[in-house]
């Protein structure tokens, strides 16, 4: 069955080029079936039309090669070594699973391949590029280390519950996935620091149906904000601490509600929630964030996900990149994305040196990619920090949400 | 105190649902020896319908809608899966069961395939019936709509009751499952029997469709889940009896609930496994199994 379907999107291969002559192949893996996952063509279709239209590189055009992976790493792995061996791509962009994204990696440094994680997050993907640069080198990882995203969370924090609302207790409520584990380490080390105690850590199956058990475990704690790290499940979880009043807030990274569809999957019951992004369709966090988001709610009817937003800068970066190289030879792509500096939607986009230990990883800070965070109100998300962000709104819960704010 | 009426609570809906699932399930089989292994698929249309017709027909649309949706879910099965393949002749006799399994099988794949095509394997939860809590003694929250599910999940299981003990149609039903020859001998057409207890199982798998969708919220990927779950309550059960799908139902439910929370939630599913192959081994007719 699988192999069927796999087939048959290979017979998809999406040709954008107007002129055939001699095109610039990328290919492009995800799980097209997941929110996070479709966002990944989705983008990359955008940014290589945008480049089509005004010419391509030197009158060659971008033409992009898709591959459904189904979220399976064996998949991955055989659609990445037929866009090397038989479709000979340029570059791969690839998956928003940590699992996946690090079986493909020693494939780009066997095949000498090019390759980016527009969506990935583990702390692992940069720390194995620094330990094998030599035979590594070919991997990037174009979203921000786990261990950045907590440090996101916990800026957040640190203004929002510490300063604002005078919060002192929190509990970690994660799914247990590889990039969870850089993610929890990071919470626990900088929770305490910015004055909250973390009086628990749940570590949940992504299988699990039944929230309420846990929720029950968490309540009982009586923390006074709950910091997520949820990307597999998601829908799930909101709508069962809306519909059972859990009167804690959530806080924290919750990728499926980085997409607009998550308001209806979860009937409207994401009310409330908090959660960190790389940027978002109102926010202008660059002047090139609103017109990709519109460009790309016209053309899909949804606005993107978060790897939505980084496929599409990283085509763009690639694109770049061989522009500056004046050639698609993989060592001189890789060269010259060493020296990327572009910015994007997301911020400016800029790779550590092989001599960082998250080498060739997206550069998180103020000036570069650092992050914003969102409440979802009423189908929108509203901007809620950095607090010197033009349009940020004071956040505001559901009534079932008791705020201990004063214990 | 309050953790006891939690767990009985959330024990007795999730049980009430899991029963209704299963009872069309091993109905359908002790009626017409079909092990419908597309079961999860057809509730998962129930569901996903309910959801995408509830955002523009309001709740009871939606939940109208996704019983439909199941319902004619369940004949498709049968008419252009299950049917073929018990009429032709180039599949030996012996061999049909076999291959009814295989092709409800293959059938319910493609189902989830074609609703992570459409809708993403993102999980969809259907709008409930009623909004709101109910906040019972020592502060235990349970949303109305639990409450809810099990109402009518029992008055669901009490029609079927009614039904089949109470009325000719139903009689005749419940003949089939002992004695089929013996009906066609009293003059009762076969094939309308069959063609009632596949009605009757796309209702019962509609509403448990909609219903689990609003409880719990569902994805294409819980489709294979979902026939396991039945599958293995009917067998603990005995394929065929409903009551003891019902007595399954309870004693997978409470296992699941206590141990998500006594134990870990992550290991939830694990002892009514044991349960399972323990009552495999020693009783293999299940618990109320006729064989």
């Amino acid at each position: 069955m699988k192999a069927m379907l796999l087939a048959s999107v290979a017979c998809l291969t999406l040709s954008v080029a107007a002129q055939a002559a001699d095109p610039i192949k990328i290919g492009v893996i995800s799980e097209n079936s997941a929110i996070s996952g479709i966002a990944i063509p989705n983008g990359a279709q955008i940014a290589a039309e945008e480049i089509n239209a005004k010419g391509g590189v030197d009158g060659r055009m971008i033409e992009l090669v898709l591959y459904d992976d189904h979220n399976s790493a064996a998949d991955a792995v055989r659609a990445f070594q037929r866009l090397a061996n038989q479709d000979k791509v340029v570059a791969v962009i690839a998956s928003y699973t940590s699992e996946v994204a690090l079986a493909l990696q020693p494939w780009a440094g066997r095949l000498k391949m090019p390759f980016i994680t527009p969506g990935a997050a583990s702390d692992e993907l940069g720390k194995r590029i620094h330990a094998n640069y030599d035979t590594l080198k070919y991997a990037f990882h174009g979203y921000l280390a786990s261990a950045f995203l907590a440090q996101s969370v916990c800026d957040a924090a640190k203004d929002l519950l510490v300063d604002k609302l005078r919060m002192k207790t929190a509990v970690i409520f994660s799914e247990d996935a590889a990039w969870t584990t850089p993610l929890d380490a990071g919470y626990e080390a900088c929770l305490p620091k910015i004055g909250i105690q973390v009086l628990d850590h749940i570590r949940v199956n992504p299988d699990t149906t039944d929230f309420t058990p846990i929720y029950n475990r968490i309540e009982a704690k009586k923390p006074d904000v709950m910091i997520t790290g949820i990307s597999h499940v998601g829908v799930q979880p909101t709508v069962q601490w809306a519909r059972q009043q859990v009167p804690i807030p959530m806080f924290g990274i919750s990728s499926q509600a980085t997409s607009s569809t998550f308001w209806k999957d979860t009937n409207g019951q994401a009310e409330g929630v908090v959660l960190q992004l790389v940027a978002t369709n109102t926010i202008a966090t660059t002047p090139k964030t609103i017109p990709f988001a519109e460009a790309y709610f016209k053309k899909f009817g949804v606005t993107p996900a978060y790897t939505g937003y980084t496929t599409y800068d990283e085509l763009h970066i690639i694109v770049d990149a061989i522009r500056r190289a004046g050639s698609t030879d993989p060592d001189k792509i890789v060269a010259a994305m060493e020296t990327t500096d572009w910015q994007g939607t997301i911020g400016r986009m800029r790779f550590s040196g092989k001599d960082d230990v998250f080498t060739h990883a997206l550069i998180y800070g103020k000036d570069d990619v650092s992050g914003l965070v969102v409440q979802w109100r009423d189908g929108k998300q509203v901007p809620v920090w950095p607090l010197n962000l033009p349009g940020v709104q004071p956040m505001a819960f559901p009534s079932f949400i008791k705020l201990n704010a004063t214990n | 105190m309050t953790l006891a009426l939690q767990i009985l609570i959330d024990g007795f809906a999730i049980s009430a649902l899991y029963g209704l699932g299963a009872v069309g399930f091993t109905l359908m089989f002790g009626v017409s020896g079909v092990l419908n292994l597309a079961h999860g698929g057809t509730m998962l249309v129930a569901a996903v319908v309910a959801w995408l017709v509830a955002d523009r027909a309001g709740a009871y649309g939606g939940a109208a809608a996704g019983v439909a949706a199941g319902f004619a879910c369940a004949f498709v099965t049968y008419f252009a899966i299950v049917k073929p393949i018990q009429r032709s002749r180039a599949i030996p006799a012996e061999e049909k069961e076999i291959f009814v399994l295989t092709g409800t099988l293959l059938w319910g794949i493609m189902i989830q395939e074609a609703v992570a095509y459409f809708t993403t394997t993102s999980p969809h939860t259907v709008r409930p019936l009623i909004e709101g809590i109910v906040t019972l003694a020592a502060g235990v929250r349970t949303p109305t709509n639990e409450i809810l599910t099990a109402v009518i999940c029992w008055s669901a299981i009490g029609a079927l009751w009614l039904l089949i003990n109470r009325t000719r149609t139903g009689k005749a039903l419940l003949a089939a499952s002992i004695n089929p020859r013996g009906l066609v001998l009293l003059g009762y057409e076969l094939s309308n029997i069959y063609l009632l207890v596949w009605a009757i199982y796309g209702v019962l798998a509609g509403v448990a469709g909609v219903l689990l969708g609003a409880f719990l919220g569902v994805s294409s990927d819980n489709a294979g889940t979902l026939t396991a779950s039945a599958f293995s309550i009917v067998v603990l059960g005995g394929l065929g009896s409903v009551s003891g799908s019902l007595i399954a139902a309870y004693a997978v439910g409470y296992l699941e609930t206590l141990t998500a929370y006594l134990i870990d939630p992550s290991l939830r599913t694990i002892p009514s496994l044991l349960l399972l192959v323990a009552v495999v081994y020693v009783r293999p007719q299940g618990l109320l199994g006729r064989r």
